[in-house]
């Protein structure tokens, strides 16, 4: 006989999608079926159950194969490796729960590292815009149950946030949104003909990295005032258009994504959309929320700036805690040859980063702590597999809106696997020995 | 033989969302993005099928992948890789002191590369990188 577990949390993206359901065996160790659950949650799921899953640390040799070493070893080594280093990076976070992200903070507290998280390359420049202006902001809930004009500017969540808009955005009947789908309009922005675009009212093909100007023109088309025939692509008859249909309705909400965010003008596209919903205000309710990527950088953020006052790029080497992106944050430590010693947790830079990046963390002593094979482990000294997040451990994650949500444990890890709280418990009881600390 | 000037942006698929949770190792990721998406115009001026091997260079690097009509045009002048190792060979990594690499917005150049293969994910990286592999 099965089991089915219900309300599984999905360890995806930051929909953090909290109605799955689970089959699993009936002693709990297998898992064979997933329900509710998009195509990529369902592969995370399935894919826990691989049978060529790496279960045991992994030390690269002189001749760079690899040998299989026990869990004490690798502490032993990513705490010498961490004790040793004048300026380690701890990066990741993003991909693990906040327990386990608080007990890394510990480590770095002791060490003096840089403990960053994916908003590096992500959402950063978001939250540089809302530290420089502000963000008006509500719940997912709120948008289900109100919102009836919903832009997507920069992103696209029929790829990337698979159920958002079935669960939140678009298709739900929310109380005031009685008719769904049709009760909304969808306005998508987007230099290509997306998934989510072709879904829309109205999609405006903005030029590729003009989107501040567009902005902009919105801003300028909300006073009435005089536009050049062309902004950004987009006739101003459009723009005009677009204007309208945001003023004309009851609650409205700007979901902003990567097509912002990575773009050269960055946080200030940030500044500049934060600033048209503040602009929208003034005729109605507008908000304006960011589609953050992996289920718990938020978490990461809200972590971070609970324990050292900033939500990433934080650099503890001096003692206490500076936030300077741009100096204290990843890519820029990596460019310039800063850090000498790489730690990296739920996450992958070594696929996610620009290779002369990468090729900066394969010189230096690196530890990686991943379920998965990746191309961080595959330029590490030390892979740590450990348990799926989310799967086959619970623990707290943020969902895109901030709110909260416990996840589930639904079966047990291969034997004798460490999750990664244990393995970083193991790492910080070394550390506190390597450093004399209380 | 062509050779054409595109806008390089990268991002996320939902094949390569699929492709990363059932392992990065497994030629499906190669499959899911080691590839571009070329508006059909953009073929053409390529003189390219559907399908062939192309070697797109920038300021900051080359990479093989395999040229694609798009799925999510039409965008003439613009190029597509989804994120992943592929796409971050080429990309432009500067931060310009925000933290964040300019992901989108590489201009790159793609020309026909039909006998050069297209290396899997994690072998690409350690290529790059001149990392020993046992």
């Amino acid at each position: 006989m099965t089991k089915t577990v219900t309300d599984v949390v999905c360890p995806f993206c930051g929909t953090l999608c909290d109605d799955l359901e689970v089959v699993v065996s009936d002693d709990g160790k297998q898992l064979t079926e997933v329900y509710n659950a998009c195509v990529i949650g369902t592969e995370k799921f399935l894919h826990s159950q691989a049978k060529d899953r790496v279960t045991r640390p992994r030390l690269r040799q002189e001749d760079g194969s690899w040998k299989e070493i026990s869990y004490d070893d690798a502490a032993e080594y990513t705490a010498q490796m961490l004790a040793k280093a004048k300026k380690p990076l701890m990066y990741g976070w993003s991909s693990t729960n906040c327990e386990a992200q608080s007990v890394g903070h510990e480590i770095a507290e002791m060490v003096g590292a840089c403990v960053d998280n994916t908003a590096a390359v992500c959402h950063g420049t978001t939250l540089i815009a809302v530290q420089d202006i502000g963000i008006p902001s509500c719940t997912l809930g709120e948008i289900k149950n109100r919102a009836d004009r919903i832009l997507f500017w920069g992103c696209n969540p029929a790829h990337a946030h698979p159920r958002h808009m079935s669960r939140y955005s678009i298709y739900p009947r929310g109380f005031f949104t009685g008719k769904g789908q049709k009760s909304r309009k969808m306005i998508v922005v987007d230099p290509r003909v997306t998934d989510t675009a072709k879904l829309a009212d109205v999609h405006l093909q903005v030029e590729q990295g003009r989107d501040y100007e567009l902005l902009n023109a919105i801003r300028v088309a909300l006073n009435n005032e005089w536009l050049p025939d062309v902004v950004a692509g987009i006739p101003a008859q459009k723009i005009r258009e677009v204007a309208d249909i945001c003023k004309s309705g009851r609650f409205g909400i700007i979901f902003f994504g990567m097509g912002v965010t990575q773009t050269l003008s960055k946080n200030h596209n940030i500044d500049e959309a934060i600033a048209l919903t503040k602009h929208l205000n003034e005729f109605t309710k507008f908000s304006i929320m960011p589609m953050r990527g992996h289920y718990n950088v938020t978490g990461s953020g809200e972590v971070l700036a609970w324990q050292f006052g900033f939500p990433y790029s934080v650099d503890l080497s001096r003692g206490f805690a500076r936030y300077n992106p741009g100096d204290t944050s990843t890519i820029d430590l990596l460019a310039r040859g800063e850090v000498d010693a790489m730690f990296t947790l739920g996450s992958d830079p070594g696929a996610h980063f620009p290779i002369s990046c990468v090729k900066q963390i394969a010189k230096l002593p690196s530890v990686c702590i991943d379920p998965h094979q990746t191309p961080t482990s595959g330029v590490s000294k030390l892979h740590v597999p450990v348990a799926f997040c989310g799967v086959e451990v619970g623990g707290n994650a943020y969902r895109m809106d901030n709110v909260p949500i416990d996840m589930r444990k639904v079966v047990d890890p291969p034997a004798g696997m460490l999750t990664d709280e244990e393995f970083l418990i193991k790492v910080r009881d070394r550390v506190k020995q390597l450093k004399g600390a209380a | 033989m062509a050779a054409i000037n595109l806008n390089l942006i990268s991002g996320r698929s939902i094949q390569q969302g699929v492709a990363i949770e059932g392992g990065k190792e497994k030629p499906a990721y190669r499959t899911a993005a080691g590839i571009i998406e070329l508006d059909l115009s953009d073929l053409k001026k390529l003189g390219a099928w559907k399908g062939t091997n192309v070697r797109v260079t920038s300021d900051y690097g080359n990479v093989i992948v395999k040229a694609i009509e798009t799925t999510q045009g039409p965008h003439p002048g613009i190029g597509f890789i989804p994120m992943g190792p592929w796409a971050n060979s080429i990309v432009n990594p500067n931060t310009y002191s925000t933290g964040m690499p300019t992901f989108k917005g590489t201009p790159v150049k793609v020309e026909v590369a039909i006998n050069e293969p297209i290396m899997l994910g994690i072998e690409l990286v350690q290529r790059q990188c001149g990392v020993k592999v046992g």
